[in-house]
């Protein structure tokens, strides 16, 4: 037989694209120019990269000069919250709102903030991964910089109300950032129509290459410069613009955008099948909200058994996954996230997510949901807690 | 993580794993909260640990350096056993990688917690011979 291999971690990264590949190679050794050179070859790359912007800008519904090209995800993120504040501050605003379940790139670039003097408060996420608008409502004060509020939740999938808090920040007045990285390609952004201000997109979760990204940033919000040197991105990020990257970010945009609500009800009832079905297994609990999520990002808890031994025997069963415990982090502590659920710790350690995408296939979930059964059963044998919790159980 | 080749074999066919009924030292270490706990359960006959038997809750490492130990220790004199270190474990595995270290320190733990629980059953203080058995630095 065949050796199966599933790849069930798309929240992590993807596979480029054929299409995508195919939009990139002419930029790699036909139009290969640098797009400040004078000469036709030249003016050319700069064509491709204005379209590329345009082409960006139109799959969310924003202006071609509110798009910046960055190098990832993170870097959007951290470009986008560091200039806010560092302008803001001198005008006496030192205060952030985010929320307690933020990608480290946002996370990491509030504490560093703290540190320089801001407030940071974080708002909790509920037991449903989901943060309530009217929080961030009551965050607000004179001084807040910037509200600064995930799309959708990497490890869990949660979708947040973004709409709501968009529209309490333009009502305040306070700049609105989102971190759309998990969300771009797999729900319908129109930042406009949203009153989104700034929002964070990152090539390799859709289908585009690794090292490339871009930071929409609403006209009349000034960015402070991230690379001094060159011209490029309107005086604001020096270095030559990395042209197939940034094409094949553009294809990719617009791949994943087309038909994506029709694809989206595929891949959710594909996600609602192994939900279905791993919840089946005993002890174990769906993370975050169970409708207000993304199409293809399932997270479950396993009681008994630890994640990194999970993650191993899926792999040997031809499942490539992930997990928020300890050991897959190479910190002490498991995912913060399912921590800013409520979780026990021990609870946390067996989580299992499922990420899963266009090229996912039924026969792909069928071995999925045959395979996790199997590799919970043989780790929960040997798992003196599984022993523990099933004490329990029979003494009450 | 990179594990080597022995780590994955260990943990993909871990030996050793199960319980002994009648087991004349039983050692648990490690909890729940971060994330790894090891059970070891000893027969001994005359000075020699005849069986040696498992059950671990953790990573990957946790598994593997639970099934080398046992297999280093079975058939092998109490004394043998004793002189174990987490080093010859993780020597045994071709390495573990940095932070995984602590899960050798615990299958050393292991096997000294249930050389104490044998002890102890004898009316014998297992201190002298056994030393304390220190909380896992990584945890605490």
């Amino acid at each position: 037989m065949e050796k199966k291999f599933i790849y069930a971690d798309n929240a992590a990264t993807t596979a480029v694209s054929k299409a995508v590949l195919e939009e990139m190679i002419p930029y790699f050794t036909e139009e290969y120019g640098n797009a400040s050179s004078i000469y036709a070859l030249g003016r050319s790359a700069k064509k491709a990269l204005e379209t590329a912007r345009e082409r960006i800008a139109k799959t969310i519904g924003a202006e071609a000069s509110e798009i910046y090209f960055t190098s990832c995800g993170s870097e959007s993120d951290n470009w986008a919250i560091r200039s806010v504040c560092e302008r803001l501050a001198k005008k006496g605003k030192k205060h952030i709102i985010t929320s307690a379940f933020e990608h480290h790139a946002v996370l990491h670039t509030c504490q560093a903030l703290e540190k320089q003097g801001f407030e940071v408060t974080y708002l909790p996420v509920y037991d449903n991964g989901i943060v309530k608008a009217e929080d961030v409502k009551n965050a607000i004060r004179e001084d807040t910089a910037i509200v600064t509020i995930m799309y959708a939740n990497n490890e869990i999938g949660t979708i947040q109300p973004v709409d709501e808090i968009a529209e309490i920040c333009r009502e305040k007045g306070v700049i609105f950032h989102t971190d759309a990285v998990q969300a771009v390609g797999h729900v319908e952004i129109d930042v406009h129509k949203q009153k989104i201000d700034m929002l964070s997109i990152s090539g390799h979760k859709i289908h585009a290459q690794k090292g490339v990204g871009a930071l929409y940033v609403r006209k009349g919000i000034p960015l402070t410069n991230l690379i001094y040197g060159g011209a490029q991105e309107r005086n604001r990020r020096g270095g030559t613009e990395n042209i197939p990257a940034i094409m094949g970010l553009a294809k990719a945009m617009e791949i994943a955008n087309t038909d994506i609500l029709k694809r989206a009800e595929k891949t959710a009832r594909q996600r609602d099948r192994l939900i279905n079905e791993i919840l089946k297994i005993s002890h174990t609990r769906l993370n975050g909200d169970p409708v207000k999520r993304l199409p293809g990002t399932v997270n479950i808890s396993i009681e008994g058994i630890e994640g990194e031994s999970l993650l191993l025997m899926l792999d040997l069963n031809g499942v490539c996954a992930s997990s928020g415990s300890a050991c897959t982090s190479g910190s002490l502590d498991p995912s913060h996230v399912l921590l800013a659920l409520g979780l026990k710790h021990e609870v946390a350690h067996g989580s299992l997510r499922l990420s899963i995408s266009d090229e996912t296939t039924d026969e792909d979930i069928d071995h999925i949901v045959k395979v996790v059964p199997e590799v919970v059963e043989r780790l929960r044998n040997m798992s003196p807690l599984w022993e523990k919790i099933i004490k329990e159980d029979n003494s009450k | 993580m990179l594990y080597s080749d022995q780590v994955l074999d260990h943990f993909s066919n871990p030996r050793n794993v199960g319980e002994i009924e009648d087991a004349d030292g039983i050692g648990e270490v490690g909890n729940a909260k971060c994330g790894d706990i090891m059970k070891m359960y000893i027969k001994v006959s005359n000075g020699i640990i005849e069986d040696v038997k498992f059950k671990t809750f953790g990573c990957g490492a946790a598994v593997a350096t639970s099934s080398m130990a046992t297999e280093i220790i079975k058939g092998k004199p109490i004394d043998d056993a004793l002189k174990l270190t987490n080093k010859a474990v993780v020597d045994a595995l071709g390495g573990l990688p940095a932070v995984k270290l602590h899960c050798s320190v615990l299958a050393e733990q292991a096997i000294k917690s249930a050389l104490s629980d044998y002890y102890t059953r004898q009316g014998i203080d297992p201190i002298p011979i056994v030393g304390e058995i220190g909380e896992c630095e990584h945890c605490h």
